[in-house]
């Protein structure tokens, strides 16, 4: 079931091709007016589920609920209620960019007044308006996926699925897609299920993931709870005068977890967040030179990385 | 479900006027068949045109020639160009993406053929001019207008069927028209090598010929056509399903 509060409930969501099980027993909730990053290296199912959840494919076994309707008897209320940039823009090159957005505006029924006005404040908001009378082909990738953007939410869904929405873009256009998002997502409050393999852009814009891998579910949480389950804090010492003596008196710490050497490079695991400036006396009172002090936490790539291990 | 499917044949038909490239050329190839048609063959026969069974021809070809390009580009078309998975992602029933784009297809093709039709009648009365405004008889004009109409249906059916097994566009056309011509080639094959083989073959055909009723003629053919319409267009909703297509 899925309250106010939950758009999506996933349980045990099972589909097979044949022989080959593309989702094998998926179960989670996602939170109404997040951005959820449904995380996973290619082939592992991510794009089946977003089929799943847009009742395009049938389950093999499971069910899910996407804002309140199940998608194998109501898939046709979840696609009225959401929008959709799948792995291909879907933009239609030899149409200019205000008739894709005009013929879309058509398919959701918005009255014409409405349309045009939203038209406008979507392309306004992308920096398209200017070229709207172009055609769509003539414009560069990252053009496009923002144009695609602004169709999935020029009907006002309460949910839109993005799939890899910034993959083959360049680093600027991928940024000014990503901005468009964050800032269009916080705007109209609407619920974004983001699947990516792009760490760095789930970790900017994430509230929430789930990581999956062969079809199962191997990690869900706040990408904090991830980076904890990969490894805490951590501080990181360049300097001179690293030696056993010193490890040890580290080590003896409560709040260091771990400490190891490697040349002029210190690295200290710590159990939790704490101030840093104790240890950094202790090091240059055993007469350690102390170059540069780094803090740190694991990224979501090392975190991704180290679930992608762990399933091995 | 009309608003969705006016809404669909809205966006073909905008894909239509601003098509380019490979399927300009398709057009101007159509609009080459359309003046030979609707002005060589009424220069030529002058009055006669109204009359003869080539009117029939125009009738039947050319709404197949441009049905026969439309609906590749607008089914398998889609498919290739990855318009189709958000097409299928978003509210529209099946059938009306369905519908949308055969009635888009059948409309073009139909009014392609009507065209032909009165720029050809335009042509032979100016070639012709005997003082009076010429034009078709009711029966032929009905014949031909019934007869354009089905003929647009057979072809969109056709079409759906295949552009749903092919991977491109272009594939789907080239599979669509040699459906369509080689059996118009056999039906005009056979016959003539029937004729050489039988004794007096000719002029039994001939004899077979004037004892048709054109009427009677017009309204079988017709018949058969509609029936293999209704049964294209009935496969074609079974087949035109998201579950389906999102697979393909």
């Amino acid at each position: 079931m899925t309250t106010n509060h939950t758009a999506i409930h996933v349980e045990n969501l099972t589909r097979d091709f044949g022989k080959v099980r593309a989702l094998d027993g998926l179960s989670l909730d996602v939170p109404a007016g997040i951005i959820f990053g449904f995380l996973g290296p290619n082939g592992a199912g991510k794009t089946t589920t977003l089929n799943l959840l847009l009742g395009l494919l049938e389950p093999t076994a499971g069910h899910a609920v996407v804002l309140g309707f199940d998608t194998r008897t109501q898939a046709d209320e979840v696609r009225a209620r959401s929008g959709a940039l799948l792995e291909h823009s879907g933009i239609y090159e030899q149409l200019s960019a205000e008739d894709n957005l005009e013929f879309y505006g058509r398919v959701y029924r918005l009255p014409v007044a409405e349309r045009r006005a939203r038209i406008q404040e979507l392309l306004t908001h992308m920096g398209l308006w200017e070229r709207r009378r172009d055609s769509a082909g003539k414009w560069s990738k990252g053009m496009k996926q923002k144009l695609a953007l602004a169709r999935a939410l020029l009907h006002r869904p309460s949910l839109i699925f993005l799939d890899e929405p910034t993959a083959g873009l360049d680093v600027q256009a991928a940024v000014a897609v990503r901005d468009d998002l964050a800032s269009l997502a916080a705007r109209e409050g609407v619920t974004v299920f983001l699947t990516t393999h792009n760490m760095t852009e789930a970790e900017k814009l994430c509230g929430r993931v789930a990581v999956i891998r062969q079809g199962r579910l191997v990690a869900l949480g706040n990408p904090d709870e991830l980076r904890a389950r990969a490894g805490g804090p951590h501080v990181e010492v360049v300097g001179r005068g690293f030696t056993a003596a010193v490890l040890a008196q580290l080590r003896a710490q409560p709040v260091v977890a771990a400490a190891e050497m490697n040349n002029e490079h210190l690295t200290i695991e710590l159990h939790t967040e704490t101030d840093t400036a104790p240890l950094v006396g202790l090091l240059v009172g055993m007469g350690v030179q102390v170059a540069e002090v780094r803090r740190g936490k694991a990224s979501l790539e090392e975190v991704f990385l180290t679930l992608m291990e762990e399933e091995k | 479900m009309i608003a969705d499917i006016l809404t669909v044949m809205w966006k073909d038909r905008k894909g239509l006027m601003r098509q380019g490239g490979s399927r300009a050329r398709g057009a101007a190839n159509q609009l080459l068949i359309v003046v030979m048609l609707a002005v060589i063959f009424p220069i030529q026969m002058g009055s006669d045109w109204f009359s003869h069974s080539l009117t029939l021809v125009a009738a039947f070809v050319v709404p197949m020639i441009a049905v026969g390009i439309t609906v590749p580009e607008s089914f398998a078309g889609e498919r290739e160009r990855h318009t189709l998975e958000t097409l299928l992602a978003s509210r529209l029933p099946d059938r009306a993406i369905l519908f949308g784009k055969l009635g888009l297809a059948i409309i073009y093709g139909w009014g392609m053929a009507v065209a032909t039709l009165l720029l050809g009648a335009v042509v032979a009365n100016a070639v012709g001019w005997k003082g009076q405004v010429m034009f078709y008889t009711p029966p032929i004009l009905l014949a031909n207008l019934g007869i354009s109409l089905l003929a647009s249906g057979l072809t969109a059916g056709l079409g759906v069927l295949i552009s749903l097994r092919s991977a491109t566009a272009m594939g789907a056309t080239q599979a669509l028209m040699m459906f369509l011509l080689v059996p118009i080639m056999i039906l005009q094959i056979v016959p003539l090598l029937l004729l050489t083989v039988v004794p007096n073959g000719m002029a039994i055909f001939q004899r077979l010929l004037k004892s048709l009723d054109f009427t009677q003629v017009m309204l079988v053919l017709a018949a058969v056509l509609l029936v293999v319409d209704v049964a294209l267009l009935l496969v074609a909703m079974a087949r035109f399903r998201r579950a389906r297509l999102i697979l393909s």
